[in-house]
């Protein structure tokens, strides 16, 4: 797909820079957030996307895919963080890259309590599992950030979290779908 | 339940000797420890944690390495922590990746207490509904040559319930240090420059 970026296209930014930094194995528990992202890696031939159960299966499959050779990413909402603690042993024990892109609930215009208490402990957990965190908070950041955190992962043998700020994602109300 | 069991340190050597071009995750606790017994290789990669993660390593090696056998030798045990990994692997069909389970119905490091597998847990039955290509129960000697053949060349993806002794075997520890164990593997397998990438 050879079709212009808009800058604001937040998603768009976040698959160029997937690309430019060879990401080949995308994995994925859905959130609205990550729609338009997940239907771009999808649509990537030079992309294999992996739908897990659960958050943490996407450690396991991004440490198995740098041993074989390849770059992986995990996207997911905030509620997963909790999901994925133990298994974040394996980056910071083995040295295995992690790239994580987090959209984030429970912080701006939450209207979901239950949403609330994972979202606001995501960088704490992350922070506790060893793992490194960038925030995107604007649509013209997207790009730059995403580059960053590559370059941190995957050069920088971390795990890092790019947290998607949910006021960039859009605040959603009772009348929307959850 | 059959009245003899297989030695699972007789089942792993029968898949790894001459293992080829095989590249092998190994479950932490006994199944690494066999493995081990088998051999310790540079393309054996035995995790020490993460418990219920080991088959999903297996698939994130089998995508990136296509043209390699992926075997995930791990116990019931692990496995039951990561059984929604079954449904994830069988949407992604690698017809290069075989799961081995040896089953032996416990909780072998840590007190030996009954697993699920032992209250009734079927889990190539899980397997086979989450879509695997093949999921079979393994209970008897005569079956290993034919297992063998299938982890080293069916068409995946492959599940084997094998059930096994709940006997402690001699402690075969590999390496720990995880940043070696990466190293090692890596450089075996894309050599030395892709390595240090």
């Amino acid at each position: 797909m050879q079709r212009k970026i808009s800058e604001l296209d937040w998603p768009a930014a976040i698959h160029r820079a997937l690309k430019s930094h060879k990401v080949r194995q995308v994995s994925y528990v859905p959130d609205a957030g990550h729609k338009r992202l997940i239907e771009l890696c999808q649509i990537d031939k030079g992309m294999k996307t992996v739908p897990l159960t659960t958050e943490e299966e996407g450690i396991g499959l991004a440490a198995g895919a740098w041993l074989g050779g390849e770059r992986a990413v995990l996207l997911m909402q905030s509620s997963g963080v909790g999901n994925c603690v133990n298994a974040l042993t394996l980056p910071a024990n083995c040295g295995l890259p992690l790239l994580m892109i987090v959209t984030m609930r429970g912080e701006w215009g939450e209207y979901n309590p239950w949403q609330i208490p994972m979202g606001q402990a995501t960088p704490n957990v992350l922070r506790a599992a060893g793992a490194r965190i960038l925030r995107l908070e604007r649509a013209e950041d997207a790009l730059d950030t995403v580059v960053a955190a590559a370059k941190l992962a995957f050069e920088g043998y971390a795990a890092v979290a790019v947290l998607v700020g949910q006021r960039l994602i859009g605040t959603k109300s009772f009348a929307e779908k959850p | 339940m059959s009245e003899t069991k297989l030695d699972r340190r007789e089942v792993v050597r029968a898949l790894l000797e001459r293992r080829g071009e095989l590249l092998v995750i190994a479950g932490l606790g006994s199944s690494a420890w066999d493995c081990t017994a088998a051999g310790d290789h540079p393309l054996t990669f035995p995790l020490w944690g993460a418990m219920g993660s080991a088959c999903m390593l297996g698939l994130g090696l089998a995508l990136a390495q296509p043209r390699r056998r992926v075997l995930v030798v791990t116990g019931d045990g692990e496995m039951l922590m990561g059984l929604g990994g079954l449904a994830t692997i069988a949407a992604q069909r690698p017809g290069n990746l075989s799961i081995v389970v040896l089953d032996n119905e416990r909780y072998g490091e840590l007190g030996m207490q009954r697993t699920h597998s032992a209250y009734g847990t079927a889990l190539a039955a899980v397997a086979a509904g989450c879509g695997f290509a093949r999921a079979e129960v393994v209970r008897a000697t005569a079956q290993i040559a034919a297992l063998r053949s299938s982890v080293h060349s069916s068409k995946g993806p492959l599940f084997y319930q094998v059930k096994v002794s709940p006997d402690s075997a001699p402690l075969v520890l590999p390496p720990r240090d995880g940043a070696h164990l990466r190293h090692r593997f890596r450089e075996a397998l894309l050599g030395t420059k892709a390595a240090a990438e």
